[in-house]
């Protein structure tokens, strides 16, 4: 079975979910070859290569930055030489260019996957769903080529086999330059006041915290221990803190030798910007938050009385 | 600006206490509380901005049984103007779902489309863009940011790591929103009740004129994840636990 695989990349950097997908695409176990698109790709090409069977290199400049030529260029490709799948990371820009690509190849498509295998030629995936919850097993339809987007961090790519994969430049299938969606710039986040990627000790807040009005709360506590409040993603939607304060895939990394998550539920987005800290603690009322999979200690009960009883014996213990 | 706005009403599930049912292939629902999407709750309130900014109409589209209206009810106490239910079980496979609303929405009226980037139950993020593909339109997912330009829109869209890329696309065009793209309005109980007015058009798959397709998935099983490693649970009173906590913390020298 033959599985292609989408080299993503940005601003000069080739994106580790690369590697991720051709890890996903051996557990297929055959041919995988991956696609490059873009300007600038020598270097890239011979990244891949090394652990590809084979990259297929598209130079041309419309495609750069732009999901809509990548995603007709993909599907030129793919009618022409059939694999049995496409993998790609399930990230922005898969998100963008997936399910339209399985419209345009009449294909099946499974995103967000976080296992996969065959099955007497089909496609079995397996999904994560209701708040990391639950496992659900699916089972694609037949077809010429099924469309497969990846968890980001889920296929780990240390133990990827050198292939040293023969590298093919590919003329261009573009038709036409896209009119209709024209990439414009790139903006980068706005740095605030507070670093939280260099603090020792992080005090994070999720969506449990319930009101903008116990912040000053989780600030107690921080200053206690001498530490920094961060958060998860929706106490920066609610506009409760400002964005240079997430943790996450759309935040920051933080790797603190302290993480403290007070009502944070644990979605993969959320651990995969902190689970590289030294010690994690959650507070959850949840048990069943996964979360507790990734901490080494926890409390089980209100935040809202954990957190100020905390900060109490802190100071306790300091004076 | 017209706007067409796509919402489903989803289980909460983050703090609620999930198991599988007898069949294997659904979860309990009986206990849980719905909601409309968060996703959709977002773009639900970017269409009303953009109407408020300028002129032009919100309508809000769901497919689903009876029991769907209320969130369609509360769009319109935020300030859609009209709301169409698609009397049909609600499609568990997407490409089914994404052809019943193509089918509705291409006798529509409308310059823009916006989905949520994702249903927080199934996570799968492809109804938006699939739809837009089969309308033939353009199309940006998890955007985060929209200003109207002179027959297009800018668009913003969420990239990873804080960053953004900034598109402009020709109308008319689909996007999914990302939530944080604003602060959803607040919406009352009597709100909900002066909005009755408004009109909902209940339609049959047959007045849509919706065509059998194959489903693109078929379901296996549903499981709970099998018990794995987890934290070393500190217990007693939160003031025990904390006391338990602060000392460890100060063992392991965080002060
Ligand atoms: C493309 C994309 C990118 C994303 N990027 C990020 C990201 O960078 N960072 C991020 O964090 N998320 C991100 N998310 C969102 C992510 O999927 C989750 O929705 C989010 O992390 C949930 O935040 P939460 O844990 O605070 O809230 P919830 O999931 O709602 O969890 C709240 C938790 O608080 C607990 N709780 C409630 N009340 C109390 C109380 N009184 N005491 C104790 N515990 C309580 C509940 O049991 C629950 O576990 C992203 C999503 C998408 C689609
Ligand atoms: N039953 C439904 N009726 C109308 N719109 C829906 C329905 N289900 C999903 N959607 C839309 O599709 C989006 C993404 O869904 P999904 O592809 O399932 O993650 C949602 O945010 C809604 O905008």
């Amino acid at each position: 079975m033959t599985v292609y695989i989408l080299a993503e990349h940005r601003r000069g950097e080739l994106m580790d979910v690369t590697f991720e997908s051709i890890s996903a695409a051996r557990r297929l176990n055959d041919e995988v070859v991956a696609i490059l698109l873009g300007t600038d790709l020598a270097d890239h090409a011979e990244k891949v290569a090394k652990y590809a069977d084979k990259v297929l290199v598209v130079e041309d400049e419309r495609i750069e930055n732009n999901t809509e030529a990548y995603t007709q260029v993909i599907g030129e490709i793919i009618k022409k030489d059939k694999p049995k799948v496409f993998l790609m990371g399930n990230t922005s820009m898969g998100m963008d260019i997936a399910p339209a690509l399985a419209i345009d190849l009449d294909s099946p498509i499974a995103t967000d996957v976080v296992g996969i295998s065959e099955e007497g030629g089909r496609i079995k995936v397996n999904r994560s769903v209701y708040n990391g919850k639950v496992l659900s097993d699916l089972v694609l339809r037949e077809a010429e080529t099924s469309v497969i987007a990846i968890r980001s961090g889920e296929f780990s790519a240390a133990d990827l086999e050198e292939k040293n994969g023969e590298i093919t430049k590919v003329d261009s299938p573009l038709k036409e330059t896209i009119e209709n969606k024209k990439f414009l710039e790139f903006v980068e986040p706005v740095a605030g006041a507070v670093d939280i990627t260099q603090a020792d000790v992080l005090i994070s807040v999720g969506r449990g915290i319930k009101d903008k009005d116990n912040l000053p709360m989780a600030e107690e506590l921080a200053d206690a221990v001498g530490g920094v409040v961060s958060c998860s993603r929706p106490v920066v939607d609610y506009d409760w803190l400002p964005k240079d304060r997430q943790v996450g895939t759309s935040g920051k990394t933080v790797k603190p030798k302290f993480y403290l998550a007070f009502g944070i539920s644990g979605a993969f987005q959320h651990v995969a910007g902190m689970k590289g800290a030294t010690m994690i603690v959650a507070i959850n009322k949840d048990i069943k938050a996964p979360i507790f999979s990734v901490a080494q200690y926890g409390i089980v009960d209100d935040l809202l009385k954990v957190m100020p009883a905390l900060t109490e014996k802190i100071k306790e213990l300091k004076s | 600006m017209d706007v067409i706005v796509c919402v489903k009403k989803v289980p909460d599930t983050a703090e609620a206490d999930v198991s599988v049912d007898a069949g294997g292939r659904e979860i309990n629902k009986e206990r849980l509380t719905f909601a409309i999407n968060e996703w959709d709750n977002y773009a639900v309130e970017e269409a009303i901005r953009l109407k408020e900014e300028d002129e032009g109409t919100v309508t809000v589209v769901t497919v689903g049984g009876k029991d769907k209206e209320d969130i369609l009810r509360r769009s319109l106490a935020m300030g859609a103007d009209k709301a169409i239910r698609v009397d049909m079980e609600d499609p568990e496979d997407s490409f089914v779902l994404a052809n019943v609303l193509c089918t509705l929405i291409k006798d529509q009226k409308f310059d823009l489309v916006f989905f949520g980037a994702q249903s927080g139950d199934f996570n799968s993020g492809v109804t938006g863009a699939m739809v837009a593909r089969m309308l033939g339109i353009s199309h940006a997912a998890m955007v985060n940011g929209v200003e109207v330009l002179d027959g297009s829109i800018k668009a913003s869209r969420e990239l990873e790591g804080g960053l953004n890329e900034i598109y402009e696309i020709k109308l008319p065009a689909l996007f999914t929103i990302q939530t944080g793209i604003n602060e959803p309005r607040y919406v009352s109980i009597s709100g909900i009740r002066k909005a009755r007015k408004k009109p909902l058009d209940v339609m049959t798959p047959e007045d849509v004129g919706v065509t059998e397709v194959k489903p693109m998935l078929s379901l296996e099983k549903m499981y709970l994840p099998p018990p794995g490693k987890i934290a070393e649970i500190i217990g007693g009173s939160p003031e025990e636990a904390a006391a338990k906590l602060a000392s460890l913390l100060k063992e392991k020298g965080a002060f």
